[in-house]
């Protein structure tokens, strides 16, 4: 009762069988071993599991394995590879995303464990908005949930980060860049 | 000690493992020949259990192990509650259910299989034969003649009465102009860490040890507990916290998976991993709050309040967790808040009812007294037609008045409340904002203003008044490399205290904050701790390192000195160098003095080899942290919607060590009071089902909620830790929600509305208006 599927994650290709229920994101912590996707509350409110799914943010723990099948998939882990279009797991020189480092320095986090939705979430956004206000800011993550920070100082990291971005040469994100339609 | 590091917002330590996701949750880890637990949970919230048949579950393809509370009877002792009040009944929570159910969610099986989809298959093939009770939800009921008590062997549901009395009461209400009566509900909440609770453990039969990972604010009383639980010896228990993903006090505890996943470890001599899916958090995991409190002031008519009385009924849930009595009797010790009332008198009803049990949600009985005599200060100043400033103004001690010892047996350590008070009516432009208030209200606008001045109890705290002890542990070991360890008995999860420690160490020994490690949630290596909760990691855990850090320092001043040929009172450490005051030519680098303790060849005569330092820091008070919140709402008079347009907040922590993460704990508590506030709410329903069982039901708040928040700091130091420092970790939680109060009340004014109970939702509030719409002034 398996189903073959294949997808890229961070940048590395992957085949398997999996049961048509597993779900994404146990697939990439269980199978994968990419534990850095967390599971806050399994009905797509928390946002903890947020992941590019061919470059949008998508909440892992409402889709199935299968249905990610044929996708490129970035993790937390391949987030600050990703910007430079190579590498596959952590960077392994330390280098982080601009929101990664947004994070760092303006305290964005507290007990870390929604982090990674939430940056994911904000690389989505600013993707398409380079440059965003603090009300849109606020509604982009909306979908993700802090009970940390009060917000505040992740909305200061993702201006940083879109400040960042700005001063240097467009990005060419994540998982979307050399696919072919 | 030059402070080049204390006091300055550092980035966190922490960060880079956790932004990039590489760090490890407990769900993280992964053991060979892992296995995987599932607990099956009552959909009842009271009900006789006449059979469990666990056959056909326990021939389910991956299934290794199923359990009943029968098949473990006697083998693992109940949840403790560490809590003591005097003639209070027993309520223990057995780890499995036995004969009878008494709240939706308690654990009635367990199953063991090869993976976690199987795991949770086979729950579906247990069948359980309940005898379906009438469930005692409402407290008052529960305590009316008649009531069907919930636990054999008591006559009724009333867990425990409990009293406190300071000042003479009678003449307070007698000389009073007035008497102002309120009923307050403080609703229950839902704690809501974003990482769910979660356990492993794994069982080497050779050598008898048994390692349990979860998920925990306190390690080494965990360790205690389930060597207690399991009666296994405590010398062959680790207990390790690794990354906890938020707590609140949620992790405060002992929970019945923590002791039953030890367990089966042990019987099947495979490691056993139990992750928490978010129903089971909300339904098994302790809530907060939940109390109705009566309150009774006597006033003077210039405003000073000569008395207060309270009856506080406290639902408590079906059983104890382990601080579930005591939680509440903190509101009673706190109920004068930051103001010198002469009389006060407390009566708490603990009760028992169908729902899982209360304990600490951060604040943990202190933002329930504050939100008690903070809305008794509007309550009065709507009354007397006064400012709610001024109301506040007139009954605060001044700061010659600290110590000051309240009526209910406390001794704040120090405060200027007035101080804190005008800032913040200074940063908020109080005056202004009454003046657009009263041009918005010609206009049809209902603006809201809301003042909060609070105090807290923090730094938990003295033993004598602790369940299981109140101090600290904290070894400082320098390591021959001149790296230095810190191993802390605080167990933080998200209080970023591997920055803040080695920030306080770096200028200890004058050398970089980078040379620290601060190691803390691994009973193995740190010594027996308490843990972190009630404000206390830094204020009781920083300052048992803080004089670790002085012990280790002292003995590198005498090596130093013995090298250089100077005097050991005369040696400053800075930028890596021990060097005597005397002669900048009489120095020696930081490492060579740590080598020389460890290479032991030119140590003073008669000193021990080694460097290294452990603490037991008792405090010998709490600590009292203050502050003044101003918020400000704009109510939609069509749809009830309450906008956050304004929040000022002006906290005293005392000395701050790292003013980033001050402003990070202060921020995420005043949200966690917005939540309170605006939004969360745990519904029972009358058949016990908790309808707010997911994040879908419970509103937390969200990002796009929240208007940005201004804060300010006054620095008034305590005189109970050498650092000054009081806790900052509860504070936005104690302090917000009497301001968000007061705003919602103050613009619902003119509707003649003086007090709404949380949380305030749009249907409530357009009710209210909608009701008075008739007599709006």
């Amino acid at each position: 009762m398996g189903v073959e599927i294949q997808l890229h994650v961070n940048g590395k290709q992957h085949h398997g069988t999996v049961e048509p229920r597993l779900l994404l994101v146990h697939y990439l912590r269980d199978v994968l071993g990419l534990t850095g996707t967390h599971i806050g509350c399994e009905t797509s409110i928390c946002g903890a599991c947020t992941v590019l799914l061919d470059g949008k943010a998508v909440k892992s723990c409402t889709l199935l394995a299968v249905q990610a099948s044929g996708s490129e998939i970035t993790t937390i882990e391949g987030l600050a590879s990703s910007q430079k279009g190579a590498g596959n797991g952590a960077a392994a020189n330390g280098a982080l995303h601009a929101v990664q480092e947004g994070f760092w320095e303006k305290h964005g986090l507290q007990c870390g464990y929604c982090t990674p939705g939430m940056i994911l979430a904000a690389v989505d956004l600013l993707q398409r908005n380079k440059n965003p206000n603090e009300g849109q800011i606020r509604s982009a993550l909306s979908g993700n949930l802090c009970r940390c920070t009060g917000y505040q100082h992740i909305i200061e990291a993702v201006q940083y980060a879109a400040k960042k971005m700005s001063a240097r040469k467009p990005l060419k994100m994540s998982a979307s860049a050399g696919r072919t339609p | 000690m030059t402070t080049r590091y204390i006091g300055k917002p550092l980035k966190r330590k922490e960060d880079p493992r956790l932004i990039q996701g590489i760090s490890h949750y407990v769900d993280d880890l992964n053991l060979a020949g892992m296995h995987y637990a599932a607990f099956l949970r009552s959909p009842h919230a009271h009900a006789n259990i006449r059979s469990v048949d666990l056959s056909k579950a326990r021939h389910a393809s991956g299934v290794v192990l199923a359990l009943s509370g029968a098949d473990i009877d006697g083998a693992i002792q109940p949840v403790p509650c560490a809590a003591q009040i005097p003639d209070m009944k027993s309520a223990a929570r057995p780890v499995l259910a036995r004969d009878r159910v008494r709240f939706v969610g308690e654990a009635v099986a367990v199953v063991v299989a090869s993976d976690r989809y199987a795991a949770r298959d086979a729950l579906d093939l247990i069948e359980v034969d309940y005898e379906p009770l009438t469930p005692i939800v409402n407290p008052e009921k529960a305590i009316a003649k008649g009531a069907t008590p919930l636990h054999a062997g008591h006559k009724d549901n009333v867990a425990f009465k409990w009293e406190l009395e300071g000042g003479d009461l009678k003449a307070a209400f007698k000389s009073a102009d007035k008497v102002i009566r309120q009923r307050l509900v403080n609703q229950r909440l839902i704690p809501v860490p974003i990482e769910t609770r979660g356990v492993i453990a794994d069982y080497q039969p050779g050598e008898g040890q048994l390692t349990v990972w979860s998920a925990t604010q306190i390690p080494h009383l965990l360790r205690t507990q389930i060597a207690s639980m399991l009666n296994f010896p405590e010398t062959l228990v680790r207990v390790v916290a690794p990354e906890v993903g938020g707590g609140f006090g949620s992790k405060l505890n002992v929970y019945p998976e923590e002791a039953l996943v030890a367990y089966l470890a042990i019987q099947l001599g495979k490691p056993v991993k139990w992750s928490e899916s978010r129903r089971e958090n909300f339904q098994a995991t302790i809530h907060g709050r939940d109390q109705i409190d009566d309150v009774e002031v006597a006033v003077k008519r210039d405003g000073s309040i000569l008395g207060l009385r309270c009856h506080v009924i406290a639902d408590l849930g079906a059983y104890y967790q382990l601080l579930t009595p005591l939680i509440p009797t903190l509101t009673g010790l706190m109920m004068t808040g930051c103001y010198k009332i002469p009389a006060a008198r407390m009566e708490i009803t603990g009760v028992f009812t169908n729902k899982m049990a209360t304990d600490a949600y951060r604040g943990a009985g202190r933002p329930e007294a504050t939100y008690l005599i903070e809305r008794v200060m509007d309550l009065v100043a709507a009354e007397l037609k006064k400012d709610p400033v001024e109301v506040r103004r007139k009954n605060f001690p001044q700061p010659n008045d600290f110590p000051y010892a309240t009526p209910t047996g406390l001794i704040y350590d120090s405060g200027d409340y007035e101080k804190a008070l005008d800032m913040a009516l200074k940063v908020a432009d109080y005056k202004k904002l009454r003046q657009e208030q009263a041009k918005l209200r010609k206009e049809g606008r209902y603006m809201g203003i809301g003042v909060s001045t609070y105090v807290e109890i923090c730094g938990m705290g003295p033993s004598s008044a602790m369940p299981a002890g109140g101090w600290e542990s904290a070894t400082v070991r320098v390591e021959p490399t001149g790296r230095v360890s810190v191993m802390t008995g605080s167990s933080p999860h998200g209080q970023g205290q591997e920055t803040t420690f080695a920030q306080m160490g770096a200028d200890v020994l004058g050398i970089d904050p980078s040379q620290f490690q601060v190691v803390h949630g691994d009973t193995s290596i740190v010594p027996y701790g308490i843990g972190t909760f009630g404000s206390r990691a830094t204020a009781v855990g920083g300052t048992a390192v803080y004089k670790s850090l002085l012990k280790v320092k002292e003995k590198l001043a005498h090596i130093a000195a013995h090298l250089v040929g100077s005097d050991p009172e005369r040696m400053v450490f800075a930028d890596g160098k021990i060097s005597a005051k005397e002669s900048p030519k009489k120095s020696v680098a930081f490492g060579q003095a740590v080598s020389a303790a460890y290479v032991a060849k030119t140590l003073p005569a008669d000193m021990e080899p080694g460097l290294e330092a452990t603490t037991f820091f008792e405090p010998s008070n709490f600590t009292y942290p203050f502050g003044t919140h101003i918020c400000v709402v704009e109510i939609d008079r069509e749809i009830g919607d309450v906008k956050l347009v304004r929040y000022v907040a002006v906290d005293d922590c005392g000395n701050v060590l790292n003013p980033l993460l001050v402003e990070g704990q202060v921020q995420g508590g005043i949200v966690q009071s917005v939540g309170q506030a605006l939004f969360e709410e745990a519904v029972y329903d009358e058949q016990g089902q908790l309808i707010t069982g997911e994040l879908m039901d419970y509103a937390l708040p969200h990002a796009s909620d929240l208007c940005w928040i201004e804060t300010a700091r006054t620095v008034t130091p305590t005189p109970v830790n050498p650092l000054g420092v009081k806790g900052v970790g509860e504070a936005g939680t104690i302090g917000a929600t009497p301001a968000l109060a007061g705003a919602v009340a103050d613009a619902l004014a003119p509707f003649g509305v003086h007090h709404v109970d949380m949380p305030f939702k749009r249907e409530k509030i357009w009710q209210l208006m909608r009701k008075s719409s008739g007599r709006v002034q």
